[in-house]
């Protein structure tokens, strides 16, 4: 019955998505405020309808309703709740209902916020937002149905996959999701514009707090990837450049510097189009990693199985949005002729070389993700394209990015002087200097370029808290802005990020071995003693347990416990690796197969810094959320907006 | 400065970093493109050993040998086999008769040395690429998952 009740909910806001993206077009452009004020409702109809069927699913996967065919491929009564809940979205289906109901949630947060917009404005962003809502519910409605049922019940699930059992990727799709579908907020207010013909002060204060909510989602999502990824496929590493991982980073690039030329609109007037345009793409590049890991187009480490039809029909809706969008754009963005006049040399200059850099990066990363595409369509050859690729492209990209970031910040608005601006960073860089030095000779005198990155790291962090310094000079930090006081906090933890991302990849040391309990070898300074073999029992699976006795100068320093667990239901081994940290490195363990007569083949790693990786992103996103706290940009802002038109701001 | 001239810098300076960009990403890609074969284009191909290529196939049934931390199997395309040496841990997934990826170069004793053997989150996935190369030896049973 409840499964039903769901199904009827998703229809009905289909209905009413398909009523919201179409009345209140209508009405803004007959000024009809009947209609305008129907979107409104209608966004807030169609959120509690979304929240309907995803509450049905939801209650299917924790009561194990074995009758919903979703439930039955994807869970299994024996698994804990926690899995049970993330089992929801665990899956094709599910995560695609989880997309819909956050795109309607996010909708019927304008509505609800939105009160201050010119109404015009809002109706046709409500409006923008359920027509993207048509195509999702459209497509669950149709290719992929969650609550559709199987007879006769089974008794019991197939199980949710093994790997995905684990409380990092319960929570990665929900945040990562939260930053895509932020995203389309943003492209609804841009294709909006375009329709209004006007964008202003105002409008780029709206979009910018939309823009940083949803990177802030999507650089915890991400991080939370990564890390998931770093201690489950035990492999030691963070980032392997698949695919799918490069279909989140790329609206995560797009995004950035989206939310750097919003600011040059709101406080210059200037960039309009061309952030209109970047808002735009952001959204489609988050479409476009949708379709490629809904698709299974290309080959990755993390593919599912896949139904090349709902591949297709995302391709059609990407193709439609940005396509669209575009056609929009190129028809009306000539009418909007930007204003405030800069020097090369300035705070916008600035600006522009960031969104410059940030798109040629977005541009490699889309070349190397799709080329293997091209070349299979055009010749037929398969080939992969790896992590040399984007090491050779890639990070060298980065250097003038990082370079440029510190000094952006000492740059007056309009017109400044480069020189003065590096004067001021002389300490930052004699530190940075001297980082690389020491880098290169106590650490690793092997790699040059490491130590050079290393340099880079400190750059960041110390001419970042640089920038905080100056400002400290004339004020409190209780006077300083939220805004500021955030990018120093983000631009600082991408030093740490990068930091930790050098030190564990260049750094570290590795070594892999067949040991049988008893058995003793010496790493990088410990001990590392195999204790025991046992067998565990776990809610839902076996597991093999290994007991290492890690010591250093003969006095204990750790245990680690990785394990192999058997999931029963699924007949599938995992192996659950074992992390000590410290904070400022990890020690890490995984348990390969083995037998007592063999041994147990142990792979250990020490990863220098790792931990900061996963710190800095988080430290990045609060950055964002620091920022988005800052009074001018809290939600509802532009109170002068039921007047018609706001007054331009005049240059800060 | 006129927007015009601001114009052209910003032209120029796009066109500069855009021109970088193309001369890092086209030398990458020729150094760094991973071809991928069948068991059968191996045969047919006659690969030196510093050529590093993306070999897929099936993992033969009962051809799984462990010995401490070296692994050996056979792929196969069902048509064509080849030998495959590992040392390391493999994926969680690799199974005798599943589908496997594995990056290396060949040997000059015509075994495969694979520095890394690609895990998949799904049982059920068949490499696009494996499904292809097994098709094309003929072999393919279109309900076979």
């Amino acid at each position: 019955m409840i499964p039903e009740l769901g199904h009827f909910a998703l229809i009905l806001a289909l209905a009413v998505a398909l009523v919201q993206g179409t009345l209140p077009l209508i009405g803004a452009s007959r000024n009809d405020d009947r209609l305008m004020a129907l979107g409104r409702t209608a966004a807030l109809t169609q959120a509690f309808l979304v929240i309907l069927a995803f509450g049905a699913l939801t209650q299917a996967y924790v009561t194990s309703d074995f009758s919903v065919a979703n439930v039955v491929a994807n869970s299994h009564s024996a698994k804990p709740l926690l899995y049970k809940i993330s089992g929801v979205w665990g899956n094709h289906e599910g995560s695609m209902l989880l997309w819909a109901l956050i795109l309607a949630l996010f909708g019927a947060a304008v509505a609800v916020f939105g009160a201050g917009l010119p109404d015009t404005l809002r109706s046709r962003v409500l409006a923008i937002q359920a027509l993207i809502g048509v195509g999702f519910l459209a497509f669950l409605l149709f290719t992929s149905n969650p609550f559709e049922r199987v007879f006769p019940a089974p008794a019991d699930g197939n199980g949710l996959n093994p790997l995905l059992q684990d409380p990092g990727l319960a929570f990665h799709p929900p945040l990562l999701y939260l930053g895509y579908v932020g995203f389309s907020v943003t492209y609804a207010f841009a294709v909006a514009a375009l329709l209004e013909g006007r964008v202003d002060a105002a409008w780029a204060r709206w979009v910018r707090p939309w823009t940083l909510a949803a990177w802030c989602f999507l650089t915890l999502g991400i991080a939370l990837g990564s890390w998931w990824a770093y201690y489950i496929l035990g492999w030691g590493g963070f980032w392997f450049w698949d695919p799918v991982e490069n279909a989140s980073l790329m609206p995560w690039l797009a995004g950035t510097a989206l939310l750097h030329s919003a600011i040059v609109v709101e406080k210059r007037d200037a960039l309009k189009s061309w952030t209109v345009l970047l808002a735009i793409l952001a959204f489609s590049l988050s479409l476009l990693g949708t379709f490629l890991v809904r698709s299974g187009v290309l080959t990755s480490v993390h593919a599912f199985a896949q139904d090349p039809a709902r591949g297709l029909y995302i391709l059609g809706f990407l193709l439609t949005v940005t396509g669209g969008g575009l056609a929009l754009y190129a028809w009306r963005a000539p009418q909007l002729q930007g204003g405030g006049l800069f020097q090369p040399v300035s705070r916008e200059g600035g600006l522009i070389l960031n969104n410059l850099l940030l798109c040629t990066l977005t541009v490699t990363v889309l070349l190397g993700t799709l080329y293997p595409l091209f070349l299979d369509l055009l010749t037929g050859d398969k080939v992969s394209v790896g992590p040399p690729f984007f090491n050779a492209t890639f990070v060298p990209l980065c250097a003038p990015l990082f370079a440029a970031l510190c000094v952006g910040p000492f740059l007056g608005w309009k017109r400044a002087e480069l020189w003065p601006a590096l004067m001021r960073l002389r300490v930052a860089f004699i530190v940075a200097v001297a980082a690389a030095l020491v880098a290169m000779t106590t650490i690793d005198s092997r790699s040059t370029l490491a130590a050079l990155a290393f340099g880079f790291g400190v750059w960041l962090i110390v001419g970042s808290l640089w920038a905080l310094a100056d400002r400290l000079k004339q004020g409190t930090l209780r006077t300083t802005p939220r805004a500021t006081l955030g990018m120093v906090i983000a631009h600082a933890s991408l030093g740490i990020v990068v930091l930790g991302s050098v030190a564990t990849s260049a750094w570290h040391t590795e070594v892999m071995q067949t040991m049988k309990p008893g058995d003793r070898i010496s790493f990088a300074g410990y001990a590392v003693q195999l204790d025991k073999i046992e067998q565990v029992q776990g809610p839902n699976y076996v597991a093999e347990r290994a007991t290492l006795n890690v010591t250093v100068g003969g006095k204990p320093y750790t245990v680690l416990q990785p394990e192999r667990r058997l999931f029963t239901v699924q007949r599938r081994q995992v192996a659950e690796t074992a992390i000590q940290t410290n904070f400022l490195r990890d020690f890490y363990a995984t348990l390969g197969e083995g037998d007592p007569s063999q041994g147990w083949v142990i792979r250990l790693y020490l990863n220098p810094l790792a931990p900061w990786i996963w710190l800095g992103a988080a430290f990045m996103a609060f950055g964002g959320f620091v920022s988005l706290s800052d009074r001018r940009l809290r939600i509802g802002a532009p109170r002068s907006s039921k007047t018609r038109r706001p007054t331009p701001q005049p240059a800060e | 400065m006129t927007p015009k001239r601001r114009r052209l810098w910003l032209l120029i300076g796009s066109l500069g970093t855009l021109g970088v960009a193309a001369a890092l990403v086209l030398s990458a890609l020729n150094d760094n493109l991973v071809f991928f074969y069948s068991p059968t284009q191996v045969a047919e191909k006659s690969l030196g050993p510093d050529r590093r290529f993306r070999l897929g196939g099936l993992v033969e049934a009962g051809s799984v040998q462990k010995d401490g931390q070296v692994v050996r199997f056979t792929v196969t395309d069902t048509n064509k086999t080849i030998a495959v040496v590992y040392r390391g841990i493999l994926p969680d997934l690799f199974r005798e008769g599943q589908g496997v990826i594995a990056e290396g170069a060949l040997g000059s004793d015509g075994v495969f040395a694979a520095r890394e053997v690609l895990a998949k989150h799904d049982e059920n996935y068949m490499p696009p690429e494996v499904a292809k190369a097994i098709k094309e030896a003929g072999q393919w049973k279109e309900d076979k998952k």
